[in-house]
């Protein structure tokens, strides 16, 4: 509307014009006010949506306080820090001595920077701007702000995928979904809270590209891609989905241009950028896992060929017959090259993560380090219904729309959903990928049904039909029919359906709150629990430990714990640590497993050899915390006889059951994690009426309550017993 | 108090060694090694065999903590020795006959005198053959011996036999005629056993209080079987010698000043490179008694150690004290540590270790340019210069 009036000055000329004009004007105004209105509504609800995801997830902050939690998180924001103090070209190139003594670690080759590349540069960015905030809070708050611009993303795959009305409803779903709130917590600084959105987004500009055909769209999707690689290891799922996705619209006949563009761009130069990472390296070219990719990217290079032999070729016989020697051929050639590289090693085989999404037992039987994870045991269904709600049942719902309505984009959002659904249901973590899809596609449900009962409701029904619903085919012939056959009750019974869904939603939104803050906004490194009172009490032992340590203990002293503290020992304690999360060297982890499942004197000989100075334990016996290292123990001595045999899993046990009471197995209540928990615990009396040495956690009186220690001395014990610290002590001076 | 006259050679020649002796009963109920938590004392000389409890808060646990302190110690034990003096050299590693009344016999390397028939007085001359705990001057004449067998316990491998028995000694009671086969017998027995703990420590025992007397000192010797009489004993020769060994006169060695760093230059880095060349020295010296002298010798070593030796080799000196070599980093990356393990009989442990991480290389620390990639190089280019020709032809020729 600004375009015509500077012309009419400019023409200067014509005196009748401007009113001309101006009712030309008003005009427009008057015709576009409805989709103006519309647009400002749509805009409003994104931004509170936006708003809306960002402060749902501030909860932990204000609960707890503004700290980072769980395991992993303390090492993103470690090497972050490291990254913000020393420059990209240090943290580039670290190497770190103080992890996996005396191993070290190469930190620069082994992880995913994005994450930390991110966080650095919005820290950068904020101090630029002259926001003197400190590293963490941006730490504490990326996750947020990147779900916040997941919705964006969401609202444009809605749209593109469906229309605007989905897009929204998208944009709102995975706001408040559990399933994405569970990693994306503020504080919850992981890889994940980042990865959802680049993920997201990479799939978006993908489609796009394959709607429109766009070369600059399937380079947009390249970065995306690239973005993603660098942010986190599930990016083999979008470089094993895509080339599946191209491979059914193959199938299915609908190959076209578009497509070829699309992928061809997406697939080389996400691959070229790819390997810029250190991590993932020459993996695009050498691993197995990325060989579905390169394979669809030579069949659509043959098909491509095939369409210009056919075009050129007028006989449909002769093209039969070439068809089939050139499809012989391919199959025949790249079966032979996958076949020499895999058998002179040159493609490396699947890896045993990847073994274990495809068969859920496997991880089970061969890697029990993989196993020992909670968050890759199968998925339970109550955590389906927990993290989904009533998502659960609109994604079938929505399922059925996308196949009323098949395009390119549907399908694709159809095969998002259904593989990511399929993984979520063989590791938890998984639940985290399928969350956008499920959303997406409940999101189109919701959209369609509210779509057709309003519909419905409208006085002038018939009119509004033909206004709205342009690309609705389907739907709109569907409804048509339940209008012309009028029933009587139609009307009342969509307001009843109507109030119907929005009960449902807003229930949705509730549950979406109450699980934000009651499950998923505790950091885990602060514990709280209802006293008798029904009071709050919170339990800050790991912290008082970690702090301990890093005030009493010399500077170059070598801690050995579990893994699982490994991170939080160098990050908050800043001592060496034997193994930690990064679960690299199954050798080293299984070392200190025999450790801990040995007799003392033995033990001892092992942390001679490993420089230990200090042992960590968490024990919640008295506490009642039931994740501490006697219920991992099992475990521990697993991984550790999966490398040394002399540790029997039976030894452990009776009669295949795990018990610590007066029934234990003897070599049980003198190995050294026993010991280590249980250390002067036979003194105290822990619940009233239980006799002393009652472990809370088990609920039974402990087996061994008389224990002594000869070559350990207890250092530090927390005040609630959560952490306990051993010192290691030198060899007998006199022997 | 008697003893301080009966064994007034032994304390004069430490006193005139620069030592101030401070002596004290037994059961003296002032008795105490450490005042406001500081050790009073250097060292401690237990010649008090048959002691049960010592007076003041000196024990058995006191005794131990003062060796595990760092502090010397001398014990001597004799027929009649205690439960305590005993639990004290059990805890060295020393085990005293149990019974009571068994004593130390010899019937073929007794010493020959007029008076005694039940040859309990042992001549012997099977000494540790150690230059540095025995002092150079080697001991012409036997060493007289009464009292107490001991044997040491094999799981200590820090105690070592001084002075040994003879293959025919036997522990026994000489007064009684023998039923049972003597529990000690051989060279399984030990005279005279030195400790030094892993602390630096040295700790002497004893089954013979009367070796430092007087008597023993200044009395002529004959060992049955042999013809050769001397004229005095070894016994103040070798106790001296001893005792200066025990209170660190001699065999004592410090390092100092552990110095490492790369090939050209001078500065210590905080971490190497694999591949790295570096220069790694050490001082070492020898207290001589009242300064501190060059150590030479030719079998000091270093690793480069990472849960296993790396790098094994043995460091020159320039004979005056600093050790020093050079070698090349593995290429391993970690965190190493620089070892030096020196245990040499007689002399003190030697034990320093010094962390130093090795990382790999730095993305910009490889070779920019390989000649084996130039047809990698070639390949590219043509590549770039054929797709841009192909463009310019696809698009400008029509």
């Amino acid at each position: 509307m600004a375009g015509p009036k500077p012309e009419a000055v400019v023409n200067g000329g014509a005196r009748q014009q401007p009113s001309d004009l101006l009712k030309k004007t008003v005009g427009v105004k008057l015709k576009l006010k409805t989709k103006q209105q519309e647009l400002l509504i749509r805009v409003s609800i994104l931004f509170l949506v936006y708003v809306l995801a960002f402060i749902t997830r501030l909860f932990s902050v204000l609960r707890y306080e503004s700290m980072i939690h769980e395991f992993d998180p303390y090492f993103n924001y470690r090497t972050t820090l490291f990254l913000t103090q020393k420059g990209f070209y240090e943290f580039w190139n670290w190497f770190d001595s103080e992890s996996w003594y005396p191993l070290g670690r190469i930190i620069g080759g082994t992880l995913y920077p994005g994450l930390m590349v991110t966080a650095a540069i919005i820290y950068w960015g904020l101090r630029f701007l002259r926001f003197a905030v400190h590293i963490r809070e941006v730490c504490v708050l990326t996750a947020p702000f990147f779900a916040s611009n997941t919705t964006l993303v969401a609202y444009f795959f809605g749209k593109e995928i469906w229309d605007s009305g989905a897009g929204l409803v998208a944009a709102a779903l995975i706001a408040i979904c559990p399933g994405y709130i569970s990693r994306s917590v503020a504080g919850s600084y992981d890889n994940e809270g980042v990865a959802i959105f680049a993920l997201l987004l990479t799939f978006y500009l993908f489609v796009k590209a394959v709607n429109t055909g766009s070369l600059a769209w399937a380079l947009a999707s390249a970065f995306g891609y690239f973005y993603m690689v660098s942010a986190w290891g599930g990016y083999v799922f979008i470089i094993n989905l895509i080339p599946l996705y191209v491979l059914v619209l193959l199938v299915t006949g609908r190959y076209s241009m578009r497509l070829y563009v699309a992928y061809n761009c997406m697939y080389v130069l996400g691959m070229l950028l790819a390997m810029q990472i250190r991590f993932v390296g020459f993996q695009h070219v050498q691993s197995g896992e990325h060989m579905a990719a390169m394979g669809v990217f030579f069949l659509i290079q043959v098909f491509y060929f095939l369409d210009w032999v056919k075009y050129l070729l007028s006989d449909t016989k002769l093209f039969q017959a070439f068809l089939r020697i050139t499809v012989t051929l391919a199959v025949g050639v790249g079966s032979i090259a996958l076949g020499v590289g895999m058998a002179s090693g040159y493609i490396s085989p699947w890896t045993g993560r990847f073994y274990s999404l495809l068969d859920p037992t496997y991880a089970k039987d061969h890697i029990p380090i993989i196993a020992s994870v909670s968050e890759h045991q199968p998925t339970a269904w109550s955590s389906f219904m927990f993290d989904f709600h009533i998502l659960l049942f609109l994604f079938p719902a929505g399922l059925y729309f996308c196949f009323k309505r098949l395009s390119d984009a549907t399908i694709f959002i159809v095969m998002y959903g259904l593989t990511s659904m399929y993984f979520a249901g063989v590791m938890v973590r998984l639940i985290l990928v399928a969350t956008p899809a499920v959303c997406l596609i409940s999101a189109i449900a919701v959209s369609a049904t509210i779509k057709n009962l309003t519909q419905l409701v409208r006085p002038n029904h018939k009119v509004s039909q033909t206004g709205s619903s342009k690309g609705t085919g389907s739907v709109k012939g569907s409804s048509k029919v339940t209008i012309d056959q009028s029933q009587p009750f139609q009307r009342n019974g969509a307001i009843v359906l109507l109030f119907g869904a929005f009960y449902l939603l807003s229930r949705y939104a509730t549950h979406c709150t109450w699980v934000t803050s009651e499950a998923y906004s505790s950091p885990s490194i602060v514990l709280a629990a209802r006293g008798a009172h029904g009071n709050r009490v919170i339990f800050d032992d790991y912290r008082e430990a970690y702090f301990w340590l890093r005030q009493n203990t010399p500077p170059d002293a070598k801690v050995m714990s579990w893994w699982d503290y490994g991170y939080q020992i160098t990050a908050m304690g800043n001592r060496t640590v034997i193994v930690d999360n990064n679960t690299w060297n199954n050798t080293h982890i299984a070392t200190v497993g025999r450790a801990m499942s040995s007799y003392e004197d033995e033990a001892y000989e092992i942390m001679q050899s490993l420089d230990v100075d200090y042992v960590l334990v968490v024990f919640g016996g008295v506490t009642g915390y039931s994740s501490d290292d006697i219920n991992k123990f099992l475990w521990m001595v697993r991984i550790g006889g999966g490398v040394f045999p002399v540790i029997k899993e039976p030894d452990y046990l009776v009669n295949g059951e795990y018990r610590v009471d007066k029934g234990a197995a003897p070599k049980m209540l003198n190995c050294l994690m026993y010991k280590l928990s249980y250390y002067r615990f036979g003194e105290l009396t822990t619940e009233y009426g239980k006799p002393p040495g009652y472990d809370r956690a088990r609920g039974v009186e402990i087996g061994n309550k008389d224990i002594k220690l000869e070559h350990l001395e207890e250092a530090f014990t927390t005040s609630n017993w959560i952490v306990r610290i051993y010192k290691v002590k030198p060899p007998n001076n006199r022997w | 108090m008697a003893r301080r006259s009966s064994h007034s050679i032994f304390f004069h020649s430490l006193q005139s060694g620069g030592f101030d002796l401070d002596f004290k009963l037994a059961d003296d109920p002032k008795l105490a090694l450490q005042r406001y938590g500081q050790y009073l004392y250097d060292a401690l000389i237990l010649f008090s065999p048959s002691t049960e409890r010592f007076g003041g808060s000196l024990d058995l646990k006191a005794v131990l903590d003062f060796v595990d302190s760092g502090h010397d110690l001398i014990l001597a034990a004799d027929a009649s020795a205690s439960d305590l003096i005993r639990n004290i050299a059990t805890e060295f590693g020393v085990d005293f006959d149990e019974d009571q009344s068994n004593v130390l016999i010899d019937h073929t390397s007794y010493a020959v005198s007029g008076t005694e028939g039940d040859h309990t007085l042992i001549a012997s001359d099977d000494f540790i053959k150690s230059d540095v705990i025995l002092g150079k001057t080697k001991i012409e004449a036997p060493v007289l011996f009464r009292g107490i067998a001991h044997s040491l316990n094999a799981a200590n491998s820090l105690v070592l036999k001084v002075l040994s028995a003879s293959p025919s000694a036997y522990s026994s009671n000489p007064s009684s005629s023998q039923l049972q086969p003597p529990s000690l017998t051989g060279s399984a027995i030990s005279l005279v056993s030195v400790v030094q703990a892993r602390n630096n420590a040295r700790i002497l025992i004893s089954g013979s209080l009367d070796m430092f007397s007087n008597r023993l000192f200044s009395s002529a010797v004959q060992k049955a079987g042999s013809t050769h009489k001397f004229a005095k004993s070894g016994n103040k020769q070798f106790v001296t010698e001893l005792s200066k060994w025990v209170f660190h006169e001699r065999g004592h060695l410090k390092a100092v000043n552990i110095r490492h760093h790369k090939v050209g230059e001078t500065d210590e880095p905080a971490i190497y490179r694999i591949k790295d060349d570096l220069h790694f020295s050490v001082e070492i010296y020898e207290w001589s008694g009242n300064s501190w002298e060059p150590y030479v010798a030719n079998d000091v070593q270093v690793q480069f150690y990472m849960m296993s030796p790396y790098v094994l080799k043995t460091l020159e000196t320039d004979q005056k004290g600093l050790y020093s070599t050079s070698f090349k980093v593995p290429d391993v990356y970690g965190v190493f540590q620089f070892k030096v393990e020196y245990q040499k009989l007689g002399y003190t442990t030697l034990s320093l270790s010094k962390q130093i991480p090795v990382r790999p290389f730095k993305h910009n620390e490889y070779e920019r340019f390989i000649t084996t990639a130039f047809p990698y190089y070639g390949a590219s280019f043509t590549t770039m210069a054929g797709f841009f020709i192909f463009c310019v032809i696809f698009l400008y020729h029509k």
